[in-house]
């Protein structure tokens, strides 16, 4: 069962590469930020299905990390500087956020 | 030659990204998924941030993506380390086929 | 003496920081940086550099270098092989908590170790006890349970380190 989904998985992923880079006509910089959105949409499914709300959390840090790649990647090809503002910004907010929730998962422990 | 350098960069770090969110996926329980996502989006993100300094060079961009470096490099594990500490005093069990928990053991 | 020190080592970096950031030389600029890293050497007081003496070694410079070399190498070994974990069809892995020991006693230097512990190969760490030194390390790949054994493993090389660095 296992090696019949990593089977799946693996064809699904190849295909979508070669579809990205291979088939499609379009500049570097789509090419690259349709890269980035496979791990957005794979973070995001775990943020719908995790079983509990720590998984969640998890996959909510991890997609704030990914959004500073994807404001650097913005900032090159667009050839606006300022993007790589938003990113530091951005690194410094998802940071006191997680620390937010994480927080909110220690305290839930004493009120049951 | 440096948008090559810089665009190598920038794929190679976006692969591990795509492995950290892979992990994300398969791995059965919430502290292997905080373990290998954590460490491949970190080390990802610092190689796309690396690809753009070599692309802009030593100009206002480039610095800034140095010092996000230097940002994601502190802030990511730390985040990391309270989301661990969070999810054991929540409860989350581990993967029942783990070896030992001697965080449980102490704490009772 | 030693707070105006820590102050002025405050002010310095701020200031730093702020140069870099802003990229410019203009005297307006210079002018709002100063401004800024002073409130902020003010309201931080001695929290960021608590011992200012340490600052002035050169030595601690060299081997904070040496740090950042083999904490690179180590990263990069980390994603090779959670890489490999991740993509292999049958899973290999063996998880579990175990419990190691540190002789390091400053706050910086344990934030670090942690750091160190979080993104080098198959370890994780969870909890600090800073009275005891104890660290609960949750590990992908268990290969032994007793504390000296797993201290050995995990924690001796980057401790020897640290400890020229920030002792």
């Amino acid at each position: 069962m296992r090696s019949i989904r990593w089977l799946a998985g693996s064809i699904t992923l190849v295909c979508a590469l070669v579809f990205i880079f291979g088939v499609l006509k379009a500049e570097m910089a789509t090419k690259l930020m349709l890269y980035l959105l496979i791990c957005f949409f794979l973070s995001l499914y775990r943020i719908l299905k995790g079983p509990t709300a720590a998984d969640r959390s998890v996959a909510t840090d991890i997609l704030g990390i990914l959004v500073i790649g994807f404001c650097a990647i913005l900032a090159v090809y667009t050839g606006k500087g300022w993007y790589i503002d938003i990113a530091i910004a951005w690194a410094l907010q998802s940071f006191i956020g997680t620390l937010a929730l994480a927080k909110f998962l220690e305290g839930r422990h004493f009120d049951e | 030659m440096n948008e090559t350098a810089s665009l190598v960069f920038i794929l190679v770090g976006i692969s591990f990204d795509l492995f950290g969110c892979i992990g994300l996926i398969r791995l059965p329980d919430v502290y292997n998924r905080l373990q290998a996502s954590t460490k491949c989006v970190t080390l990802g993100t610092c190689g796309i941030l690396f690809g753009v300094f070599l692309r802009l060079g030593f100009s206002a961009g480039g610095v800034k993506a140095l010092i996000c470096i230097v940002f994601v490099l502190l802030t990511a594990p730390v985040a990391a380390h309270a989301l661990a500490k969070g999810a054991h005093k929540y409860g989350v069990k581990l993967w029942e086929r783990s070896v030992c928990d001697k965080y449980t053991e102490d704490k009772k | 003496m030693r707070y105006i020190r820590s102050r002025a080592i405050t002010f310095t970096v701020s200031i730093l920081l702020w140069l870099l950031l802003s990229f410019s030389l203009d005297w307006q600029h210079l002018l709002v940086g100063a401004f800024a890293a002073l409130l902020v050497a003010w309201m931080m007081g001695d929290m960021f550099a608590g011992q200012p003496g340490k600052w002035l070694s050169p030595r601690r410079y060299g081997w904070f270098a040496f740090y950042m070399f083999v904490f690179a190498w180590e990263c990069f070994k980390a994603n090779i092989d959670v890489a490999y974990r991740v993509l292999s069809p049958r899973l290999p892995i063996n998880p579990g908590i175990v419990k190691v020991k540190t002789t390091l006693k400053t706050e910086t230097a344990l934030t670090f170790l942690a750091n160190f512990i979080t993104l080098t190969p198959g370890t994780f760490s969870v909890d600090i006890e800073k009275e005891s030194g104890y660290i609960y390390i949750h590990w992908i790949d268990v290969k032994t349970q007793n504390i000296e054994e797993a201290s050995r493993i995990i924690v001796s090389k980057s401790e020897r380190i640290l400890k020229e660095v920030f002792e």
